[in-house]
């Protein structure tokens, strides 16, 4: 009887999952449905789900208008950059929170959080002239920066909460066997904490890929990523739906295929300490 | 023999150094709309004539503003030239954010701009932008159905006409809604329709002494009329309908008349796009008799920034993107009914042009505008569907969405000419207008 039961949660819960999966993945599915029909389908109304004429006319527009390399190369730069900048930063910084907490280290991480709570256009103006200042307008490395500062609060708590849960004993021995503390943070903490750290990496390489504020504020035409080359295509006076579909399946694709590939780093990486 | 070798090799090197050190490479910044993409694939032909490469930026009109007002004000220096409207033009000259358009070349023939858009995007009396195109607003509506509920359309109708043809034209059972329009919340959506309606209401956005006039009679008769036609005859959830929405139904066969850009007339008549393309009439907007039409006038102009260091080779650009000549490319390779309308006179006097449905009547309704005299009664502002100074488009932005949420069924007419009246005065007086 218990086993009975047991098997019907796990069907619920099986179908539920994939329920909610579905519903989750679905603006994407449509967005790549939509890329491979004409305007005239993409609009249509009731909507076409499968059973429509499959085009690549608007892949083949999209590639014909726009360097997609050039934006491509961009947004791999900026969002890889700053994500390598932002865990060379963040990993020392947990690791004094984690294993040499003050007084203070819990004011400053939610200090720290607090700072993502402002929204950004409220620093725009100040933000840009800066960047005039400094020369660095529509360059990569000030992105690079501007991205890698925007993620760093949620870099260090995600570090942090992994290195909460990694044994100080062990660091301890480490040090008492003679170990520096470089060689206790690079060789100690940070194998034992590579799935965290690989999740942190993925996370905010997602982040800084998606990125559209920033991005499309402080870049012209040297340094725009994908998330300009989208919104290129968008447009309020002319239905062009299946060419910005195309465009965005295209801007998204790496980073879907990228997380298809490493969405087991992920989930044990975000689920690294959940269950004790 | 080998001294003439040489002297031609120099001479070659110092041609192409020259050219070399004339050549630059400008960044414009644009809308991405039919017109301003199919520039973009002929830019070559500027470039073959002089030298110069061209770096586009294209981004959604929202975006495009915040953009270029955030790096003009900031004297950022990203674009060479950028693509601005009526709105931001004369407010950006006042400024002194702009070179002025004033020693283009005579084989450019500024005189034959059409007057209504060199006078919206002029200061002072000098051109600041050049029109790349122009538009107005007009009846786009179903012979089919028109002749169906036994009417006819004046080519001037009154809005009691359109009214009693919407409800004619209406039949729920089959989907079709008598007429669509914009309801959407946003001073270039839904507030640039009313602003543009209520002009033929008679009724006005400020007195000449900048007070807001949202409790007089003219506007209260403008949001009751629409609400109720719209109610009678409009499609569903027309408070979230914008340019697109209304173009897709429109497409689709479910509704009788739309009254929106002109730009419109060539998505629905194009067979690839739209279900009914092959009956679909024009008509001027409609009036009260009072006037003014309510119609509406704007512009996509190119621009240079007031401080770039590329100034001979954007003015160079310019001249070429807003010239004659570059209307007869656009025809040449894509056809004369794809050409840049509404900028130029001698465009609407060509017999090629002439020929193409909607041409007459996007004319008619572009000169049938005057954004120096937008109202019935006098008021200190130039803009038909906006005034042109800087507070509006925040202003306009909050009465729209008062506006919309009527349209919702959110509130009454009365209450949100009441928050409208409040919210301007107020905006107005922290401005220094009052």
């Amino acid at each position: 009887m218990a086993r009975a039961v047991t098997q019907k949660r796990k069907i619920i819960n099986t179908v539920a999952a994939w329920g909610i999966g579905l519903l989750i993945f679905f603006p994407i599915l449509w967005t790549i449905l939509t890329s491979f029909k004409t305007e005239a389908q993409a609009i249509s109304d009731p909507p076409i789900f499968l059973a429509f004429d499959w085009t690549l006319e608007n892949y083949g527009v999209v590639l014909e208008r726009s360097n997609y390399m050039r934006f491509l190369w961009n947004s791999v730069i900026i969002a890889g950059g700053s994500t390598i900048l932002g865990i060379i930063i963040a990993v020392p910084a947990a690791w004094s929170m984690a294993f040499v907490p003050s007084r203070r280290t819990k004011d400053i991480l939610l200090w720290m959080l607090s700072t993502k709570m402002l929204p950004a256009v409220g620093v725009l103006y100040p933000i840009y002239l800066i960047f005039i200042k400094l020369g660095i307008l529509d360059s990569r490395i000030g992105l690079v920066i501007v991205l890698m500062l925007m993620n760093l609060p949620i870099i260090v708590w995600m570090l942090y909460t992994y290195f909460r849960e990694i044994p100080g004993e062990i660091l301890e021995a480490a040090r008492m066997d003679g170990a520096s503390l470089k060689n206790e943070i690079l060789y100690v903490l940070t194998p034992m904490a590579i799935p965290g750290i690989a999740s942190t990496l993925l996370l905010n390489f997602i982040l800084a890929w998606n990125e559209a504020f920033w991005t499309l504020n402080l870049t012209a035409a040297k340094a725009a990523p994908l998330t300009a080359f989208i919104a290129s295509y968008s447009s309020p006076e002319g239905l062009f739906f299946a060419k910005l579909s195309a465009a965005s399946t295209m801007a998204i694709a790496p980073i879907l295929i990228l997380g298809w590939f490493s969405q087991k780093q992920l989930v044990s990486g975000l689920t690294f300490g959940a269950v004790k | 023999m080998s001294f003439r070798k040489s002297l031609y090799a120099a001479t070659a090197v110092t041609l192409v150094t020259a050219s070399g050190a004339f050549a630059e490479n400008l960044t414009i910044a644009t809308v991405n709309n039919g017109d301003m993409i199919r520039m973009q694939g002929l830019t070559q032909d500027f470039t073959d004539k002089t030298g110069h490469t061209v770096e586009w930026v294209t981004l959604e009109e929202n975006v495009l503003r915040q953009r270029v007002t955030t790096d003009i004000a900031a004297k950022g220096g990203s674009f060479d030239i950028m693509t601005i409207g009526m709105y931001e033009t004369p407010i950006w000259a006042a400024n002194g954010w702009l070179v002025p358009l004033d020693d283009l070349s005579e084989e450019y023939d500024a005189d034959d701009i059409l007057p209504a858009m060199a006078g919206g995007l002029s200061y002072e009396g000098t051109l600041y932008a050049a029109p790349f195109y122009g538009e107005s607003s007009m009846i786009m509506y179903r012979t089919d159905l028109m002749e169906k509920a036994g009417l006819e359309m004046p080519k001037a109708p009154t809005w009691e006409f359109i009214r009693e043809a919407a409800a004619a034209m209406t039949d729920r059972a089959n989907d079709i809604n008598g007429i669509c329009l914009r309801g959407k919340a946003g001073w270039g959506e839904g507030g640039a329709f009313i602003t543009a309606m209520s002009n033929s209401f008679g009724a006005r956005w400020f007195d000449e002494d900048w007070n807001a006039q949202f409790d007089t009679q003219p506007w209260a008769d403008t949001l009751n009329f629409y609400v109720d036609m719209m109610s009678e005859s409009g499609p569903a959830g027309y408070a979230t309908n914008g340019f697109n929405e209304n173009l897709s139904l429109f497409q689709q066969g479910k509704c009788g008349m739309w009254i929106d850009a002109t730009v419109a007339a060539s998505f629905v008549t194009n067979p690839n796009d739209s279900t009914v393309a092959d009956s679909v009439g024009f008509a001027l907007a409609p009036d009260t008799g009072l006037g003014k039409r309510s119609n509406w006038l704007w512009a996509w102009a190119l621009a240079i920034p007031a401080g770039t260091q590329k100034e001979a080779a954007a003015k160079e650009f310019l001249e070429w993107a807003t010239s004659k000549s570059y209307i007869e490319l656009v025809a040449e390779n894509e056809g004369w009914a794809n050409v840049p309308p509404g900028a130029r006179t001698s465009l609407y006097e060509n017999p090629n042009y002439q020929s193409v449905p909607f041409a007459q009547m996007t004319l008619d309704s572009i000169l049938s505008a005057d954004p120096k005299n937008p109202t019935v009664d006098p008021v200190p502002y130039v803009g038909i569907q906006f005034a042109a100074i800087p507070e509006f488009a925040g202003i306009a932005t909050e009465v729209s969405q008062e506006f919309s949420a009527v349209y919702a069924g959110q509130q009454t007419v009365e209450e949100a000419l009441a928050k409208a009246q409040a919210l301007t005065n107020d905006a107005m007086e922290a401005a220094g207008y009052r």
